[in-house]
């Protein structure tokens, strides 16, 4: 049911990469409960540019909680305070009136921060391209249904693919890791087939492109798992050091 | 001789695209490594393309606004992709699928390109799933199917809700294998600001860097633009917040033709507004329409009731609700076409049967489904989706029936191009929404993932080698010739132009002024009037626009204020050619409804002795009117007839 609340936000301010940082607070009256997180951040912005300020730059995009763009640290939690969901689909009825809430950019060696609380996650990317894909080229392909795959597999494999490479993970974790990005990917990747043939390689070209882009070591918190907003599980990095060590006996 | 040529193959419809590809000209290994290709965009059109083209062997710079490739809203596709594989042995067919898809658009596609699209819809299933796409499968282990609206065959695969994210990063996951072997050089969060023309031919484009504010010019021997739609114009749509329309502006001011703007897709089934401050309507997916059934109550009493917050839509009895699409057309029930059940909804709602709280809704209900096949089958069908609509709407759609309502969409215009996917500037190719080429006025569901994918993964590498191949002796530009720096210099004034501006509106402000003019007056229903009124009145905004808009910040550094303002401009240009376009089209076809031209029933009533052909406008300058060229269709192997789904 709709209300209006009043409530301050804490917001981080950082000019660029090699800026100093500062926090800048402002308020916000009759907020309606139905209005999503980053709809409050554009009222909050339009308030800004009517004051002739700048306005405060975030990262989004889809605004459905599938193209991993937003990427707020909200009151200490990446994605805020709602279980599940991306920053996008966190609505304002999750808050009460009066409360301060706190927003910062994900905080990470290998995230720098660009501007605000936009960072630059181009090292996901570059994981990626050290293995995650299986190497087949456009055509020549055998018929979809030449290989059957049991029903449990791709559901498990859909699981782990469902990773939107938000970085929630690598924000929540105290040593920076990207662990369940990683792990996600080969997961999904070595339970198919397709994938099953160069499973060993991947892992570790992967796992080596981690450690070298600053991401740090998993000690099994579990924070991530907690944080994730698409439930990616710990059991991926469970499987992922299997496939790791596995390769490693290979050499 | 006339600007637009189609340069359809020659023989019978089925022969064309072999005919094609034994005939064209190609390209030798050696020669592709000294041919460089820009390719703006990462969806499924620009990412397929690059990951392909990179493949072969050419030299390919990739653009993307975002931060990743993995971010383009081709991600957001929930439903699932169509191919003629007939695995289900339910009579499907390259033909059957052809066919409907130039029945979906209502008569308004170009036969050729869509028979191409249905022969190699079967190859990009097969691609997909050697890329490690988890499609869902049969206990069996093999490919699951289901239907969608407009066919009666179940036609379409899915990977659970999440179809085009599953779909783009396998595209996604191709390319950044190119990228680490060298083939492909990446830029995000990088814009393209002006397409750089030299002797009649696409030679590159001055790009602005969006995190320094600065402008690089770039050389390649074609350009192929492959930036999504411009639903955004409307402000309100399922689009992502940055999808443009920026990059077919661009090509459209130096001459390419843009194709039918008017054909605007309205979607059924989304997340109806809930006040002010919505930034973007959320999208269900047209699957829910195979388990849910759409209805409004029978009674306006009941309406008023429910509105009121009196009454609850469960206490409603069977014989109290009007489920007004199995009432109007029995064949197809709740899966006809989207632009018939939108126009369905909106008339009952204008009527007076509307519920929610604004009365601009229709329920989907799950509760015969849920009785039938139980809950947890219909949990693993949509869980994703029941689930993020009660994250935005706080109800639980397995106990309250959904509220929907239409919203825009997609937009089947966009640049023309030929067969071969180039426009009508020589080196200019364009690909997947971005351009008009094969769902004529109303794409059906789940064919945008596959027009997308057999653009880039199918057709573009083999066509764009056919213009390639006579200019493996252009030599790479040093882009210092006078036409980059010319470019480069109108697009530095622009910017310029629009930060000294210094007004007191900002960029928000002007396009939801805008966006609503363009919902109400040239949005699901259209007449001459409204439209006349619409270009006027956009007119009016872009003149104040124009002078009293506030960008803060500087020309330097990362200004997300400034990028809106420039895409907004060029949302307005495009908000008045769909406003032309649709007021000089008089006749009702798929997404485009004249008010004047309907039948008895309200169906949407063809011209087709009149309007039989592709609407392409040619920039004539800045304030003057654009002039209309047309392509005609002809209909080889399909009959039009009027669209009948009763």
């Amino acid at each position: 049911m709709e209300k209006n609340i009043n409530i301050t936000v804490k917001v981080w301010r950082q000019n660029g990469p090699k800026e100093k940082g500062r926090f800048e607070s402002f308020k916000l009256n009759n907020i309606s409960t139905d209005n999503s997180f980053l709809e409050m951040l554009d009222i909050l912005n339009e308030q800004l540019i009517n004051d002739n300020k700048e306005p405060v730059a975030f990262d989004h995009d889809c605004r459905e909680g599938i193209c991993g763009m937003c990427s707020l640290y909200i009151n200490g939690h990446p994605h805020g305070p709602d279980d599940d969901v991306t920053t996008c689909q966190l609505h304002m009825r999750k808050f009460k009136d009066g409360q301060t809430i706190t927003i910062e950019p994900w905080r990470s060696t290998a995230f720098p921060v660009i501007k605000d609380l936009i960072v630059d996650r181009r090292a996901f990317d570059k994981i990626i391209a050290a293995g995650g894909y299986v190497s087949v080229s456009t055509g020549g392909v055998p018929d979809a249904n030449s290989i059957p795959i049991a029903k449990v597999d791709a559901d498990e494999a859909m699981d782990s693919a469902s990773c939107i490479g938000c970085g929630a993970c690598v924000a929540a974790c105290k040593n920076g890791s990207a662990m369940l990005f990683v792990s996600a990917k080969v997961s999904h990747l070595a339970m198919l087939p397709q994938g099953r043939v160069e499973a060993a390689r991947r892992a570790k070209a992967m796992v080596a492109k981690m450690d070298e882009l600053g991401f740090g070591n998993c000690t099994n918190t579990g924070a991530c798992e907690v944080e994730c907003p698409k439930n990616i599980s710990l059991s991926n990095i469970a499987r992922l050091n299997r496939e790791f060590l596995s390769a490693k006996f290979q050499d | 001789m006339s600007k637009i040529n189609a340069r359809i193959p020659e023989g019978p419809l089925a022969q064309k695209w072999t005919n094609y590809k034994d005939h064209q000209k190609l390209v030798n290994p050696s020669n592709k490594r000294k041919l460089d290709v820009i390719i703006i965009g990462t969806g499924l059109a620009g990412a397929s393309a690059a990951a392909s083209l990179g493949e072969m062997g050419f030299n390919v710079k990739n653009f993307t606004i975002q931060d990743s490739p993995r971010r383009a809203h081709s991600i957001a596709a929930q439903g699932g992709i169509n191919a003629a594989k007939n695995y289900p042995n339910d009579g499907d067919s390259v033909f059957r699928l052809f066919y409907d898809t130039i029945k979906g658009g209502d008569y308004r596609a170009r036969e050729a390109n869509v028979h191409r699209l249905a022969e190699v819809s079967n190859d990009i299933i097969d691609q997909c799933v050697a890329q490690g796409v988890p499609f869902a499968r049969e206990y069996g282990g093999l490919l699951d199917n289901r239907s969608f609206g407009g066919a009666q065959v179940s036609r379409t695969f899915y990977a659970k809700g999440q179809t085009g994210q599953q779909l783009l990063l396998g595209a996604y996951q191709a390319l950044m294998r190119q990228v680490e072997l060298g083939s492909v050089t990446m830029h995000t969060r990088t814009e393209l600001v002006d397409i750089v023309i030299v002797d009649g031919k696409a030679r590159g484009i001055i790009a602005r860097d969006l995190v320094t504010g600065e402008l690089h010019r770039h050389f390649a021997h074609a350009v192929v633009l492959a930036t999504g739609g411009y639903g955004n114009t409307f402000f309100l749509s399922t689009n992502a917040m940055g999808s443009n329309g920026s990059a077919i502006i661009k090509a459209y001011h130096k001459g390419a033709m843009f194709a039918n703007p008017c054909y605007v897709q309205i979607h059924p089934t989304c997340i109806p507004v809930h006040g002010e401050f919505q930034s973007k309507l959320t999208l269900m997916s047209e699957s829910l329409r195979n388990d849910g059934r759409i209805w409004v109550p029978k009674k306006k009493e009941d309406a008023e009731a429910i509105r009121a917050g009196k009454k609850k839509p469960s206490q409603l009895s069977e014989e109290e609700r009007d489920y007004y699409l199995e009432r109007r057309y029995p064949t197809y029930g709740n899966l006809v076409p989207r632009d018939v059940a939108s126009r369905a909804a909106k008339e009952r709602c204008d009527a007076g049967f509307g519920v929610g709280a604004t009365g601009l809704a229709v329920y989907l209900d799950f509760k015969s489904s849920i009785d039938r096949l139980g809950q947890k089958t219909i949990e693993e069908r949509y869980g994703n989706l029941f689930q993020m609509y009660e994250k935005i709407v706080d109800e639980n759609p397995y106990e309250t029936p959904m509220m929907i309502y239409p919203a825009i969409h997609y937009v089947m215009g966009g640049l023309w191009v030929d067969y071969e996917l180039q426009t009508n500037i020589q080196g200019l190719f364009c690909c997947g929404e971005a351009n008009f080429s094969d769902h004529g006025a109303n794409r059906l569901g789940a064919s945008a993932l596959m027009q997308g994918l057999a653009d880039g993964y199918f057709v573009l590498p083999y066509t764009i080698q056919n213009y390639l191949a006579d200019d493996i002796a252009t030599k790479r530009m040093t882009t210092n010739e006078p036409e980059f720096a010319e470019a480069e210099n109108a697009v530095k004034a622009r910017f310029e132009k629009l930060k000294n501006i210094k007004g007191n509106r900002s960029v928000d402000s002007f396009h939801k002024e805008f966006g609503l003019v363009m919902w109400d007056f040239v949005g699901m229903s259209r007449n001459k009037k409204g439209l006349q009124e619409a270009i006027e009145k956009i007119a009016a905004i872009k003149k104040e626009f124009w002078t009293n808009v506030r960008i803060p910040g500087n020309l330097t550094g990362m200004n997300i204020e400034l990028e809106k303002a420039s895409r907004l401009a060029d949302f307005i240009e495009i908000g008045d050619l769909i406003a032309r376009d649709a007021l000089g089209r008089e006749e009702s076809c798929g997404g485009h409804f004249r008010e004047e031209y309907q039948t008895p029933e309200g169906e949407a009533l063809r011209q087709d002795d009149k309007f039989a052909y592709v609407s392409c406008w040619e920039f004539k300058g800045n304030d003057v009117a654009p002039e209309l060229h047309k392509e005609e269709l002809i209909y080889e192997s399909v009959k039009m007839v009027q669209r009948n789904y009763k």
